[in-house]
């Protein structure tokens, strides 16, 4: 940090110092992200350089193939579905500093839920409102159940969330095998039967026949039930008593324990609802997609969505702006190899947002000592 | 028996990379900075170590970069954590992320490759010719047998020496370890560096010894069980061998039942095995901190917290 003056011959000593901003200004909190996600691409730019990728055309072939045509629209709100689903959830428990990085098992066992119902709970002739409806609420439920238990843990025995929950993403995986290989399976492949057409979320695509601009468009009505939800839960943080003790426990928890704040019963239920979200991030999966259960049907969203939460600044509308950023780059990462670009990507993101976040909030001065 | 003998001799070569993990996790978090970037730096560390010995054709060279490698990503971690003074835990994150995503790239070509060289195997003279401890303990690859001298080396170096003792009040007391002329940001990022290196070395003894070959996401989350032994380890070097291996035998135990008669009926059962290692983290994180709340002994008490030389008390 300290450098000599070359220009002055006395010795006084020049120096650069680091001081931390009193308060941000207003122009840079809205700028920040985005001088971050430049010095991210940048960043970005230099690991593929050195893995012997074109940067500028694995960028323009990206940000082409995501958000070039209505397709390319289509496959990233699709990817954005789950996205911004498991990114609320994720980001309510974080709002509360409990660290639940287990979304991916939760999404895993929330579509378990779902099939459940869509192939052996209910009948094929069910209608298809009230199927979706119950699929949906046992998609929930089987995730906030595998949110649930590290909440428990946590708030009983004051077990660290961060690794309890990662390690049931791994047995939510396994249960899920066992059960499409064994059980569920259609003759020993890694897949369930296909669901009956009641079970199918209803895709833009199926009504091309009225709309004829409609055709091909394959993403499905689960986007609407991801904006609904980053909606209320947006409002409900904000405007509601019970948002502000969410805030309250996260930012300060003795001081909510004085203010009569239930910390146990609020830790478990954070981690329930959380859980939820990402359980309904797997239903809709199962229903608006793959339309069965299958191996590895989630490309890690339980886990992109922990950066997007943390991008957003756990502001719900911001979510889906991130989400959308994020479903872009697993698109154009799909048809990109190697495979784990997309992956990287994130990673220098998210740590160019995590460090620069950090440095923005000093200012540079120079002074002398 | 004969079972038995293979799966603890099988178990100690398999807990051996989540041995070094948890050790270089301890002595980072004994300085007081928390690194959930274990398995990113593993990951670098394994596809480093097999693509530097693949193309130079020494394993010990391939061993050299993973450590190397390991080191410089904490280097990162500690950059953001100690200088910028991030939250540990998202900065952890973001490390494991961008480790898993650049050694798929990386690694991508290196899955097609011919092995690569690995490193040496050898029986120790006359102990491994012992009957039942010589097959479990004496006959194993270099790795295992420098883990043995690692535990309690590291245990000997962190309550026994005046660096030990350094380190242990920085995570404790940070405030109180600078007046006695303890330099609190060289102290931690010395042992973040330290604590990847040995992360690096994990995962080159994954991809040079004990698996040993490359695959994309070759760890299988041990760096995220290391992270959880060192909560049932209580911080302790020894403890934290012990735990690595009971690990390492429960993680082979689906290998070795495969070829009993019920799960040889009934194969889709061995996704219950497999399960077996997660809950079994799960199981010791919960006895380690139950343990650690009635005892009043736990985490360093700066565990998590910058410090900030301007800024009164901690």
């Amino acid at each position: 940090m300290t450098s000599q003056t070359t220009r002055s011959a006395n010795p006084t000593v020049s120096r650069v110092r680091l001081e931390r901003r009193l308060e941000q200004p207003r122009w840079l909190q809205i700028m920040s992200p985005i001088i971050l996600l430049g010095v991210a691409l940048l960043f970005g730019a230099v690991l593929l350089r050195m893995v012997g990728a074109n940067p500028w055309a694995v960028y323009s072939r990206m940000a082409g193939l995501a958000f070039g045509d209505a397709y390319g629209w289509s496959d990233t709100t699709l990817k954005a579905t789950p996205l911004i689903l498991a990114g609320l959830g994720v980001s309510l428990a974080f709002r509360m500093r409990l660290w639940n990085i287990g979304a991916e098992g939760q999404l895993f066992i929330g579509a378990w839920f779902a099939t459940g119902v869509a192939l052996h709970l209910l009948p094929e002739t069910t209608p298809q409102p009230l199927m979706l409806l119950v699929m949906a609420v046992a998609g929930f439920v089987g995730g906030a159940l595998w949110g649930g238990i590290p909440g428990v843990l946590k708030a009983r025995l004051n077990v660290n969330e961060i690794i309890t929950s990662l390690m049931l993403n791994y047995v939510a995986i396994f249960w899920n095998n066992y059960f499409i290989y064994g059980p569920w399976s259609q003759r020993g492949f890694g897949l369930s039967p296909q669901f009956p057409r009641t079970a199918w979320l209803p895709r833009f695509t199926d009504y091309a026949e009225q709309f004829p601009f409609l055709r091909g468009i394959t993403a499905h009505f689960g986007i609407f039930l991801a904006l609904i939800l980053a909606i209320v839960l947006w409002w409900v943080l904000r405007q509601t008593k019970w948002g502000f003790e969410i805030r309250v426990l996260g930012d300060n928890p003795q001081a909510a324990n004085y203010a009569g704040i239930n910390i146990v019963r609020n830790t478990v239920l954070i981690m329930m609802l959380s859980g939820g979200l990402a359980g309904l991030a797997g239903m809709s999966e199962v229903a608006g997609v793959v339309h069965r259960l299958q191996e590895r049907f989630s490309p890690g969203y339980g886990f992109t969505a922990i950066i997007v939460a943390w991008l957003a600044k756990l502001n719900p509308l911001a979510i889906v702006l991130v989400s959308y950023l994020f479903a872009g780059l697993l698109v154009g990462g799909d048809a990109i190899q190697p495979a784990g670009i997309a992956q990287m990507l994130q990673g220098v993101i998210l740590f160019v947002m995590v460090g620069g976040e950090m440095l923005l909030q000093y200012r540079v001065r120079f002074g002398q000592v | 028996m004969a079972f038995l003998i293979n799966l603890l001799s099988a178990g100690i070569r398999s807990g051996t990379a989540i041995l070094f993990a948890t050790v270089g996790e301890i002595l980072a978090e004994r300085a007081g900075v928390l690194n959930l970037g274990v398995e990113g730096m593993m990951l670098m560390g394994a596809v480093t170590a097999y693509g530097v010995a693949y193309s130079t054709g020494s394993a010990w060279v391939g061993l050299l970069a993973a450590a190397a490698m390991g080191g410089l990503l904490a280097l990162l971690h500690a950059f953001v954590t100690i200088t910028l003074r991030a939250d540990q835990v998202v900065s952890g994150l973001a490390l494991t992320f961008l480790g898993s995503g650049l050694s798929a790239v990386v690694g991508a070509p290196l899955v097609e490759v011919a092995q690569a060289p690995r490193l040496p195997a050898f029986n120790i003279p006359l102990l491994a010719d012992l009957p039942v401890l010589g097959p479990i303990l004496f006959q194993h690859n270099v790795m295992v047998y420098i883990g043995f001298l690692l535990a309690p080396l590291a245990w000997f170096y962190v309550f026994r020496t005046r660096p030990g003792m350094e380190l242990r009040a920085v995570g404790e007391y940070p405030a109180a370890a600078d007046v006695m002329g303890v330099s609190v940001y060289r102290t931690r990022y010395l042992y973040v560096v330290v604590g990847g290196v040995f992360a690096g070395i994990a995962g080159a003894a994954l991809s040079l010894a004990i698996t040993p070959l490359w695959v994309e996401g070759l760890t299988a989350g041990q760096g995220w069980i290391a992270v959880g032994l060192v909560i049932f380890a209580g911080w302790n070097p020894l403890r934290a061998a012990l735990g690595s291996y009971l690990f390492g035998a429960i993680r082979r135990l689906p290998l070795d039942l495969q070829n009993v008669g019920f799960f040889l009926r009934n194969p889709t059962y061995g996704y219950f095995m497999n399960m077996l290692p997660y809950l079994f983290t799960i199981a010791v994180l919960v006895i380690g901190s139950r343990e650690a709340m009635r005892r009043r002994v736990g985490a360093p008490a700066a565990l998590g917290q910058p410090y900030v030389r301007e800024e009164r008390g901690k």
